[in-house]
């Protein structure tokens, strides 16, 4: 298994309700953040919240957003940011 | 001050219906203990044990890493491994990421989702950090949500909101406090309160015991 993701990838965070659980707010899908590090892979939440084996793992980046890309009301301190764990499969190439 | 009258306070009360999701833990504890997969007795070492878990351990954690570079290195490289160094017994706790404040960054701390919070170092989490209030609020007002804690930063500070919505657990490192360098470890330890550690408030001022 390789991760699709390094360090310094601009990625754009997918769309979607699943039914059941997972684990993407809503606020941060559709934003576009680069990728900070990753910590690893983890087996998947939204199969282990129903009794499943959470298999295959899913690899979790830590994503970082600067707030006023977030929001465009956010202008005193534009230096701010959010940093946020998402798995992979959450997460697609942002286009250039 | 308050005098500790007995017949003052209003007379205490079980609520008299449980809520939806008590109900549905109480049904499925008693099955599991009917069926014998666990026991009640397990059922309340759990909750001993959880309770019994404080922020003195975190507390501890931080004070090593102020008067140790060594192991500050070590903590923010892998945290689970370093806390283990100490002797606390890490748990249930998964993947344990330790950040660093310092003059120029300030971490906080939230899960928008629930309440993921290093519960086996710091204990179980306040009122406010499971609140929809704070959880909704933090990601999009940091600056705001802060004030509200009493916590002003000035502009040039980055804030820097950890959103913890999976495997992942954050421990806030607060920047130590000036004026206390000939301090023992065990009395810097008391500067680190539960909030410095989520990253609402900076460390405690030795003064402000």
């Amino acid at each position: 298994m390789s991760a699709k993701f390094q360090p310094g990838d601009s990625v754009r965070v997918r769309l979607g309700a699943p039914p059941g659980h997972f684990r993407t707010p809503t606020y941060i899908q559709g934003k576009t953040g680069s990728v900070v590090a990753r910590h690893g892979a983890f087996r998947n939440p939204e199969s282990l919240a129903y009794g499943g084996d959470g298999l295959p793992k899913q690899f979790l980046y830590l994503i970082r957003f600067d707030q006023p890309q977030l929001c465009n009301q956010y202008t005193v301190s534009p230096q701010d940011t959010l940093f946020i764990d998402i798995y992979e499969h959450w997460l697609e190439p942002a286009g250039c | 001050m308050h005098e500790h009258e007995h017949d003052e306070h209003a007379p205490i009360t079980d609520r008299d219906e449980l809520t939806y999701y008590e109900k549905r833990v109480y049904a499925i504890q008693s099955l599991l203990i009917e069926k014998g997969l666990m026991t009640a007795d397990e059922v309340r070492r759990a909750v001993e044990d959880m309770d019994a878990r404080t922020p003195a351990l975190g507390a501890k954690v931080v004070a090593r890493a102020w008067v140790d570079p060594a192991f500050k290195a070590r903590l923010l490289t892998d945290a689970k491994a370093a806390v283990t160094e100490l002797g606390i017994d890490t748990g249930t706790l998964s993947t344990l990421v330790a950040i660093e404040n310092t003059e120029k960054l300030h971490n906080v701390v939230v899960c928008t989702l629930c309440s993921c919070y290093p519960r086996p170092i710091l204990g179980v989490p306040p009122d406010w950090y499971k609140s929809l209030n704070y959880r909704s609020r933090v990601v999009v007002d940091p600056r705001g949500v802060l004030k509200e804690f009493g916590l002003e930063l000035e502009q040039e500070i980055e804030v820097r909101v950890y959103d913890s919505t999976a495997d992942i657990r954050y421990l806030v490192i607060p920047a130590r406090p000036a004026g206390t360098e000939g301090l023992s470890e065990e009395d810097l330890a008391r500067l680190v309160t539960r909030d410095s550690m989520i990253g609402v408030a900076k460390a405690r001022m030795p003064d402000q015991y």
